[in-house]
């Protein structure tokens, strides 16, 4: 039973983190109608921008509780990132054929990998000292750290807040106008390249946050980005691209799934999540809330 | 009119011709002119050349974002390692009428899943399935030798015709194998030009360029797709089928998605608009990715800026770019 329960924290755990980096690649499909192919190696910039913060912050003395802080300026940090990618390099494709945003952004993994490898390096790094800062719980004799309750907490947290951002403010109201027609949203006097600009910087700080709430659990490594763009695919694809709720509940199958997977299954495991996508796009072609 | 149309169009495919032949020319003396080093780069920018072209009937033809077809490639290279490990004859005809029935199949299935869409979700489908190719030949490491990979040792070529040992049979199997690649190589070509320029070819290219008059027309538009996926697949299979003796080993890195990422570099490289681009593309980036690697160790990053910047400054490529200019000094001229 408590081996049960450990098992359904793991899984919320694991989902909160996808959800954090779908729910990002699914709002900027969902208003710029582009797909970020770099989006999971912006999740890992967030992983290694944070833990090298907290690497730094260990080796000039800074106590464990202001640590924390790092955690949202890894992912602020990325979201900067992001809005030097947008006006720069993606900007000149909104008019240009599909074919052609896929290959910037298929550049931009090739670029944003090796710069990882170029100033990090191979070997991989770790911020698990915030992990150790918060005590261990005890889950009916087996022992869990209560740093990955937090984490489920921020996934909770993320949902709530960009749910009610976009649903019950006034920006939310120019992103929806935007995402539904461009054109006409300009004629009413909308700045879309700063909604553009805000959209995207807030889908890449959602990656970046994925990736910094992610690394104090495990390290950050190379490859991480792509591993994690393609579970967030199979996320979008379950639950359907541009879907807020969709990504959510693709996020909660997905590591469900991949927990029972690791546990019964370990070798099959990346198999049998994508029969599942498989399986859902040919009875629902757009996922289960997608509008794409 | 249309016969003075015919006409220019019928000289112009005889210039095509004459270039092609002058082209082949070249690479058949080229041998006896450079080193073994220099004739290993060429038969491995031939290769390239022949899995972008594969790629590109997708892509160029099709209108179809393949980041996945190094699974093909891959397919087809571990086929001929099993085929060492379980059947035992070294024999490259005998590698080839295994492999490519085996890479056709696999491409069908596959190819049968990704054409359920287009544009994003092909391209997220063909990466993801490539991935799991990845990680199975990562993962069932008791058959395929998990990141240490198989060892494929020299075949023979022609039905035993030609073998290769003793201390000068490494520099042999270079030349003749050479020979060989070119005349897979010249097959693959016409084979190719006549896919796309037959009705077929016309067909997806009604697809790419207007999917829904296409439909109206009574195409069946999946099933063409799917065709092309399944003759794209087998042809970058071919070129993963050529490499493995060349290269001596397989490993899972030609599943990986960087992997993918060449190919699609070398059919932008050369210019994926145009029958020839993928060809200038295989042999361009075969040299520059040698050069590259030699000189940073850092090369995927230089390969994506190249990638974004061509995107951006030159969309069509090479051969695209040349024929511009041509155009512009012919234009001039007159």
């Amino acid at each position: 039973m408590a081996i049960l329960t450990i098992q359904i924290l793991n899984s919320l755990l694991y989902a909160s983190v996808l959800f954090l980096i779908a729910a990002g690649l699914s709002l900027i499909f969902g208003v710029m109608r582009i797909v970020n192919l770099a989006h999971g190696s912006l999740y890992a910039v967030g992983a290694y921008v944070t833990a090298w913060l907290v690497g730094r912050g260990i080796a000039l003395g800074v106590p464990l509780k202001w640590l924390f802080l790092l955690l949202p300026v890894g992912a602020l940090s990325v979201a900067l990132i992001g809005m030097v990618i947008e006006p720069l390099l993606l900007r000149p494709f909104y008019r240009r054929a599909e074919e052609y945003q896929l290959l910037v952004t298929f550049g931009l993994i090739q670029i944003l990998e090796d710069m990882m490898r170029l100033i990090w390096g191979g070997t991989p790094l770790s911020a698990d000292t915030l992990m150790d800062a918060l005590p261990i719980i005890h889950v009916g004799g087996l022992f869990y750290p209560a740093y990955n309750l937090v984490v489920i907490g921020v996934g909770v947290i993320a949902a709530v807040v960009l749910w009610a951002g976009i649903y019950h403010t006034k920006f939310g109201v120019m992103l929806r106008a935007t995402s539904q027609d461009r054109r006409m949203a300009s004629a009413l006097g909308l700045n879309v390249g700063l909604v553009y600009v805000s959209a995207f910087g807030i889908g890449c700080f959602m990656a970046g946050l994925g990736g910094a709430i992610v690394v104090p659990t495990q390290a950050a490594v190379l490859g991480m980005g792509i591993d994690a763009l393609i579970i967030a695919f199979v996320v979008v694809v379950i639950g359907g691209l541009g879907s807020l709720k969709g990504a959510l509940i693709g996020a909660v199958v997905v590591s469900f799934v991949r927990t029972a997977g690791i546990q019964f299954f370990p070798e099959l495991e990346l198999a049998v999540l994508y029969l599942i996508a498989a399986l859902v796009l040919l009875v629902r072609p757009t996922g289960l809330f997608g509008t794409a | 009119m249309n016969a003075d149309l015919k006409a220019s169009r019928s000289r112009s495919v005889l210039k095509l011709a004459a270039a092609a032949a002058l082209m082949l020319l070249v690479l058949i003396v080229i041998p006896a002119f450079v080193e073994v080093y220099q004739m290993q780069l060429l038969i491995y920018g031939l290769i390239a050349a022949i899995a972008a072209l594969g790629f590109n009937l997708l892509l160029g033809y099709t209108g179809l974002l393949s980041f996945g077809h190094s699974a093909y490639f891959g397919i087809g290279a571990y086929t001929v390692a099993f085929v060492v490990q379980y059947l035992g004859p070294h024999s490259m005809e005998f590698y080839i009428l295994i492999g490519i029935p085996a890479v056709a199949i696999m491409s069908a299935l596959f190819g049968y899943i990704c054409v359920r869409h287009t544009q994003i979700f092909f391209g997220i489908l063909t990466l993801a399935i490539s991935q799991v190719v990845y990680s199975l030949a990562l993962k069932l490491y008791w058959e395929t030798g998990g990141s240490d990979g198989l060892r494929v040792p020299r075949p023979t070529l022609l039905l035993g015709w030609l073998s290769f040992s003793g201390p000068r049979g490494f520099q042999q199997f270079i030349t003749s194998y050479y020979y060989y690649v070119l005349a897979v190589f010249v097959v693959c070509v016409v084979l190719m030009w006549v896919i796309v320029h037959s009705p077929f070819g016309k067909t997806l290219q009604a697809i790419r360029d207007n999917e829904i008059r296409a439909r109206f027309l009574g195409i069946r538009i999946r099933r063409f797709r799917w065709i092309a996926f399944l003759v794209s697949g087998t042809f970058t299979g071919l070129a993963g089928i050529l490499w493995v003796p060349l290269n001596g080993l397989t490993t899972p890195d030609v599943l990986y998605w960087t992997f993918s990422g060449e190919i699609v570099f070398t059919a932008l490289l050369g210019g994926f608009r145009n029958f020839t681009g993928p060809i200038v593309g295989g042999m361009v980036f075969t040299y520059l990715k040698t050069y590259a690697v030699a000189s940073t160790e850092y090369w995927q990053l230089l390969l994506g800026v190249v990638l974004v910047t061509l995107v951006l400054v030159l969309p069509t490529g090479i051969v695209g770019a040349i024929s511009k200019l041509g155009q512009r000094l012919a234009r001039g001229k007159s």
